[in-house]
């Protein structure tokens, strides 16, 4: 069982080396079928290795095993919610292969080559307990999403979204790395449990805390917070569906997980004194992308730009739960991002649908064109509208287990009782863009040419396009029907809530991992899960009738809607400024996250 | 000595991250992002050495005796390999651009604002 561990990574490195080398010289569906192995292959590993890891299970490359407290090999430290990532990004990499095989036209088997690679770098950043081995993943994860961003290399969108993606994300890994420098210089380590042990004892100085800002930069710009999330709609706007899948649903999330492990494993001891000043600029980060998100979300026409922002949106929650900094918000933070992936998927996949039958996925060109009743159509209406309801937290389906929890873990904490309201309002917002999209696009209400464009539209955005398609293949829509049943119903999974509680408090048990990874026998930990209540069901129940009244002011005619002429021109003034700070322009990108740094510095000095 | 390689670090970090904002030519981008990158190297280089220090060869000098530290060197070697990769990525990028548009500026592609 032990010799495992690092399996899944070799299983997937090896197919994806197979593949490239096999690029023409097997037939298509010989590749595919091949990819598709090695995905549900590490599927499988990942899966036998959340079963065995109930404690930290540890595997030392080669054998070198810490001597007398120094740990000088490279080591996967495997605890439950590393595996669980590690299954999550598999369980979507198999989705989006079983997708993409009859999803293009014509793909060569770089693309399945390139989706694996993906895959190993992502297990990989889920199973380290090597901070540097964590850059090293982290990069190549990068690496394989531009190329998979540029796919379609000939059409200028794909280009500017991998270079504006490219450009913006190695800037935050040399960040990154020049943090881990920082951390290998004060301690001479680079095994995380014993960083973490040499700067426990020490108040954190003004280089643990340098080094702690760059390392959370790099990570949080990955992650597309709010001012660092410019680059993450250019990509998803751009990228294949298949990529989008896994963009939004697992490798933004994979940043904040690894924020939260070098955070518990490394920074929670040196940074005792100092987590109430952190605990508020994560916070205010996550508060921040939530509304930008959420705000950006509804005025978007271009159906995978939409969903990009509400990823935005979503991840900005996802930060608020770790920013707690405590064990019920990391645990909520899991379970929410383990709901919400499932969705995403699907509606991403949903989208590729119409993409492939018309061709575009301009909300209001396909106006009422998703009306015939054949079962692809069907399939991606059902998708939108379940999808937008469990994402509005429609008891018990969705993310109203992840959310509940999430607010509860909030009003548990002094000083941001006020917070749920901000997640109701993100919620509310994005999903009732996504219910306003199915109105428009499968039931053809709302008017028939945009209104109001400058505030509720993009008109400047070319439409992708592929040569439109009169049927729906049966595995794109096997694809997105199993992600939709296991978002909708994977909350209620009897046994999952506790779990995932058990798994973040061992996560967060910074004195137990350093003991694991030294070979002590592992303890106990209590891992409280708080019971749902009425008011998880009140703040539910606002999020749905917020949710469908967004789209139902969006789809009733717009002409019997009085707002005052004021009103309405500062509305649209903001959201145009809003509007064009996105403007597509790297140095812009770059601009803004050296500034985003700086403010996060700053709040982390003065607090 | 170890002031000057630190504030040579930090110095190609912000001058690089200078140019890539400055910068309206997708090839003088890619250099600037290795100048960024270089400053990495220049900042682990620097932790490892060691006043009067040999290569941490050990065929010829006795086993013991002061050297360098080599983890940083294996860093940087890696840190060369993903800059290796991530230059070339662009670069293809940037022939694509003008291959198919005949321009280096990424802000002459298509619209995606908004």
């Amino acid at each position: 069982m032990h010799a495992l561990i690092p399996l899944p990574v070799v299983v997937a490195l090896l197919g994806a080396a197979f593949l490239a080398a096999a690029n023409k010289l097997l037939p298509r569906w010989a590749t595919d079928t091949v990819g598709l192995a090695c995905a549900l292959a590490v599927l499988v590993l990942c899966v036998l290795l959340v079963i065995d890891a109930s404690h930290l299970t540890v595997y030392w490359f080669g054998g070198f095993r810490p001597r007398g407290g120094v740990a000088v090999g490279i080591s996967f430290s495997v605890d439950r919610i590393g595996a669980g990532m590690a299954t999550l990004a598999a369980v979507m990499v198999s989705a989006a292969l079983l997708y993409s095989v009859r999803y293009f036209d014509e793909v060569g088997s770089l693309f399945g080559a390139l989706m694996l690679v993906f895959l190993a770098a992502m297990v990989g950043f889920c199973l380290t307990g090597d901070l540097f081995d964590l850059f090293v993943f982290f990069e190549l994860m990068s690496v394989a999403a531009y190329a998979l961003t540029a796919y379609k290399i000939e059409e200028a969108g794909p280009l500017q979204g991998a270079i504006n993606f490219a450009i913006t994300n190695s800037v935050g890994s040399f960040a990154m790395l020049t943090g881990i420098a920082l951390l290998y210089g004060r301690t001479g380590a680079l095994n995380m449990a014993q960083i973490g042990s040499a700067l426990a004892g020490h108040p954190a100085d003004g280089l643990v805390k340098v080094a702690l800002l760059l390392i959370m930069g790099g990570l949080l710009v990955k992650a597309a917070i709010v001012p660092l999330h410019f680059w993450l709609a250019d990509a998803h706007a751009v990228a294949p569906v298949p990529v989008c899948v896994l963009f939004s649903g697992v490798m933004v999330e994979l940043a904040l997980y690894g924020l939260a492990r070098v955070y518990w494993s490394v920074l929670a001891a040196p940074m005792a004194a100092h987590t109430d000043g952190l605990r508020v600029t994560l916070i205010a980060l996550g508060v921040l992308s939530t509304l930008v998100g959420a705000v950006m979300c509804v005025a978007q026409r271009h159906i995978k730009r939409l969903l990009a922002f509400s990823t935005i949106s979503h991840t900005g929650m996802f930060l608020i739960g770790l920013g707690l900094l405590t064990r019920a918000g990391l645990a909520a933070s899991g379970e929410y991002v383990l709901e919400h992936a499932l969705l995403k998927g699907a509606l991403f996949m949903a989208a590729g649908i119409l993409l492939h039958r018309f061709g575009t996925v301009d909300e209001h060109e396909l106006r009422g064109r998703g009306k015939s009743g054949d079962p692809g159509l069907r399939v991606a209406a059902a998708v939108f509208v379940l999808g937008g309801l469990g994402l509005a937290a429609l008891p018990p389906l969705g993310v109203f287990f992840g959310k509940s929890a999430l607010e509860g873990a909030l009003t548990h904490t002094p000083g941001y009782g006020w917070v749920p309201a901000v997640l109701v309002l993100g919620s509310a917002l994005t999903a009732g863009t996504i219910l306003r999209v199915s109105g428009r696009v499968f039931a053809g209400w709302g008017e028939r040419t945009p209104r109001h464009h400058e505030l509720l539209s993009v008109v400047s955005e070319r439409p992708e396009t592929l040569s439109p398609h009169d049927r729906t293949p049966a595995v794109m829509i096997a694809a997105p029907v199993l992600l939709l049943i296991g978002g909708l119903l994977v909350g209620v999974v009897s046994g999952l809530r506790a779990g995932i509680a058990a798994a973040a408090a061992r996560m967060a048990d910074h004195a137990g991992y350093v003991a694991a990874v030294f070979g002590a026998p592992a303890g106990g930990v209590r891992s409280p899960h708080a019971p749902v209540v009425t008011l998880d069901f009140l703040l539910a129940a606002a999020t749905v009738i917020g949710a469908l009244a967004v789209a139902g002011f969006a789809l009733i005619q717009a002409s019997s809607w009085r707002v005052p002429a004021r009103v309405g021109r500062t509305l649209t003034a903001s959201m145009v400024s809003l509007r064009r700070l996105h403007s597509g322009c790297v140095n812009d990108y770059i601009a803004w996250l050296v500034a985003g740094l700086a403010a996060i510095g700053a709040a982390l000095a003065l607090t | 000595m170890s002031v000057l390689a630190y504030g040579t670090a930090g110095w190609l970090f912000l001058v690089g991250l200078y140019g890539i904002v400055s910068s309206r030519n997708l090839i003088g981008m890619v250099i600037c992002l290795s100048i960024v990158q270089s400053s990495t190297y220049v900042l682990l280089l620097s932790i490892g050495y060691r006043r009067g220090a040999a290569a941490p060869i050990f065929a010829d000098i006795p086993p013991g005796s002061r050297a360098v530290d080599p983890i940083v060197q294996a860093l940087t070697l890696t840190d060369v390999v993903v800059e290796a990769t991530v230059v070339a990525l662009l670069l293809a990028l940037a022939v694509q651009a003008h291959k198919r548009f005949g321009t280096l500026d990424p802000n002459e592609l298509t619209p995606l604002r908004g």
